[in-house]
């Protein structure tokens, strides 16, 4: 069942301002790797005539609603796909100015890579930090530092290389394990998906060619068995009169029948039976599957559960601490009560302290600012109504985070990544 | 050595499984809007692997416009069957001769976006709080901004400025009343995808498909079939082509490619290298540049 050569799926994000090249690398990858269709084409080509722009501006194939046609602006993350002979790809595109730290925090939740865009006139700006801490924030395995617009610099290798310099000096404060940095022209197509002929001086890969190969199968924690109980299946129909079964995903580990496991919070233990999937018996099962777990013992189990293995335990508890994004404009503020949603687990919890708030662009800890407001960052202590079954961020992005809920407004209104 | 690694049907399917496990977990009165294509079949087909070996915990819903293929109604029906689940069908007639929508006159007319007042209509009626839907992000530009738990205000309005952040795979379905949710479980799904997932899963899908002989007319850069439920311009010219449907809506917004394709392997192979988009057949989304966009917000599927 595990397979060595899998056609698999890399999600990427993408970070940097309008100005930086974005849409146009966006545009370039997909036009490059042949994603577009004569009829996108033909739309963006009149979307270009009209706004008076001659040829075909690339950057527009990312435009998606009205307004961001008609505001020249991108609201919201939009997703794009685009598959070559080695991967399919998902890229989040997340608007660079507006609510930027909530979008990007949003798109980069679920990716291996994010491509960081600098521009190779600027060089390093207060913003590529702003992405690059966001990035190890959120733990994106995997860094790529595109240092664009190489043809308007003459495709100098000295710029090129004080900027990766200037990079590596500040990222060293980052916790970041992979980092590329790759010199490229997205109007021009440098180094995109095929290789640049301008710049001799650089032997590393096209940006293609490392997005179809970067190492991805060790991203996810296969080390830590942790299944959260999502849904209990019981048919009680004449065919399976007694099936007990837990639906879930795997979010940490591999699971194989005759294993013995613990639930949480109960503590009571038992084997696995059996592992399903639709009709079919799986001899094991991992990370990221969803699957139905059947147990030996008749025990009381329900959603928001956690079935574990006994020698390897969660943490659990009900004073956490986390770092938080906000995304409300109604600051988060101490004493204040929400609901916490943790894999399948739902809670009420208070808001116990804001120990600090993180200066995205200088990387300084302010301790004088008793509330978290909109996009802001910080470390907070909360306690939550029961325990919770997790492990910490940096070791599981699955069972280390959590949302906050507003209870009033029902709306989500911030990210936390446990400690 | 083995690694532990997904390949992207399976990943896709286990992604798509969770999300539908979820709406039966957080939500009261689910539905799943199915309407005959291969995306609600494919959809369908996942929800009963996800809740195996028992029933499917929600019912299913159709919006008729009454302009369907034949084809369709007929497999929509067997299907059914074979998921031993219920399906309700609310029919856009019934709106029309209630007086709440007005039916297009004139050449081309089409019922499509009058589905929304029939969809909302039940959605209240019922009391839904959420409807799955086969939407994937890369249809179209619209759609490439959902959500997988899309909120829907009180007026079953989709306002793209403030939706909810959506992180890792954590579903906020808190809602007021009257809220409600459209939840798309096969929203990182594309075209290709789903066709090699009904390849190697041996899904069943509507003869429409697959390539055959059929009455046609060209309007627009676009082949569409002839049929009752369609006014023709005056100087039109009917022929019969070897076509199939790329996507199924119904049959006055349908558009057929010309195609030879009679298995899943020619399909893949003829949608490799053609040069449109799958919805580039609908007369629906080409009424103006921002149509589904306008309809979304409306409250369309």
């Amino acid at each position: 069942m595990p397979n060595t050569t899998a056609y698999n799926i890399l999600r990427l994000t993408t970070c940097g301002n309008v100005d930086d090249g974005k849409s146009t690398l966006i545009g370039r990858m997909l036009l490059d790797t042949k994603s577009i269709m004569e009829d996108q084409l033909e739309a963006i080509r009149s979307a270009s005539e009209r706004r008076g722009i001659p040829g075909v501006d690339l950057s527009l194939i990312t435009d998606g609603l009205k307004a961001e046609r008609e505001q020249g602006i991108t609201i919201d993350v939009a997703y794009r796909y685009f598959s070559t002979a080695k991967r399919k790809f998902i890229i989040s595109d997340t608007p660079g100015h507006i609510q930027y730290t909530r979008n990007m925090v949003t798109g980069a939740s679920n990716s291996n890579l994010a491509v960081i865009l600098v521009d190779a006139r600027r060089g390093i700006q207060e913003q590529t930090c702003r992405h690059a801490f966001i990035a190890s924030l959120l733990r994106i395995p995997h860094l790529v530092l595109c240092i664009n617009k190489m043809d308007l610099v003459g495709y100098d290798e000295k710029i090129y290389q004080s900027i990766v310099d200037d990079f590596k000096d500040f990222s060293s404060r980052l916790e970041v394990q992979d980092v590329q940095f790759i010199p490229v022209s997205a109007l021009i197509g440098d180094n995109v998906v095929h290789r640049s002929e301008n710049m001799p001086w650089y032997q590393g890969t096209t940006l293609m060619y490392h997005l179809e190969n970067v190492h991805i199968n060790s991203d996810l924690n296969q080390i830590d068995c942790r299944f959260p109980v999502q849904h209990v299946i019981r048919p009680r129909s004449t065919s399976f009169p007694d099936y007990r079964g837990y639906a879930g995903r795997i979010s940490g580990g591999v699971f194989r029948p005759g294993d013995s496991v613990m639930v949480l919070p109960s503590g009571f233990t038992s084997r696995i039976k059996s592992i399903g999937l639709g009709e079919q018996a799986l001899m094991e099962a991992f990370s990221p599957m969803s699957v139905t777990l059947c147990l030996e013992d008749d025990l009381d189990v329900s959603r928001g559960n956690m079935i574990v293995r006994e020698n390897n335990l969660p943490t659990s508890g009900q004073d956490i601490d986390l770092m938080v994004c906000w995304f409300n404009q109604r600051a988060l503020q101490p004493e204040t009560r929400y609901i916490i949603q943790h894999t399948t687990h739902e809670v009420r919890c208070q808001v116990k302290e804001i120990r600090y708030k993180m200066d995205i662009n200088t990387l300084r800890r302010v301790t004088d600012d008793p509330n978290l407001g909109m996009n802001d960052i910080g470390r907070v202590r909360i306690r939550t109504t029961q325990p919770l079954h997790y492990d910490s961020y940096r070791r599981n992005r699955i069972t280390g985070s959590v949302i906050f809920v507003d209870e009033n407004s029902c709306e989500t209104v911030g990210a936390g990544m446990i400690i | 050595m083995f690694s532990y690694n997904l390949d992207h049907l399976r990943e896709l399917e286990a992604e798509s499984i969770f999300v539908l496990r979820e709406v039966a977990s957080q939500f009261e009165r689910p539905v799943l809007l199915f309407s005959g294509g291969k995306d609600s079949i494919v959809t369908s087909y996942l929800a009963r692997k996800a809740f195996y070996p028992a029933a499917i915990p929600f019912q299913f819903m159709h919006i008729d416009t009454g302009h369907n293929f034949p084809e369709t109604l007929e497999f929509r029906d067997a299907w059914i069957k074979k998921m031993g689940v219920d399906l309700i069908v609310r029919n856009v007639q019934d709106s029309i001769d209630q007086g709440k929508v007005a039916e297009e006159k004139g050449p081309y007319a089409s019922r499509n976006s009058l589905q929304t007042i029939t969809l909302l209509d039940a959605l209240q009626e019922l009391k839904i709080d959420a409807a799955i839907g086969g939407a994937r992000r890369d249809e179209e530009k619209s759609r490439a901004k959902e959500r997988f738990f899309s909120h829907r205000d009180e007026f079953g309005q989709w306002e793209p400025r403030r939706q909810r952040p959506e992180l890792w795979s954590i579903f906020n379905a808190h809602h007021l009343p009257g809220e409600h949710f459209r939840v798309f479980p096969l929203s990182n799904w594309t075209e290709e995808d789903i066709w090699q997932y009904i390849r190697k899963e041996n899904i069943e899908v509507p003869a429409l498909y697959f390539s055959h002989e059929r009455e046609v007319f060209e309007h627009q850069h676009n082949l569409y079939a002839v049929s009752d439920y369609i006014r023709l311009g005056a100087d039109v010219t009917r022929s019969r082509k070897l076509v199939r449907f790329r996507t199924i809506g119904d049959m006055t917004c349908t558009g057929a490619i010309e195609s030879v394709a009679m298995n899943i392997d020619d399909i893949l192979l003829e949608n490799a290298v053609s040069r449109f988009t799958e919805r580039g057949t609908r007369i629906d989304d080409q009424r103006s540049e921002t149509s589904l966009e306008d309809r979304k917000r409306s409250g369309y599927f």
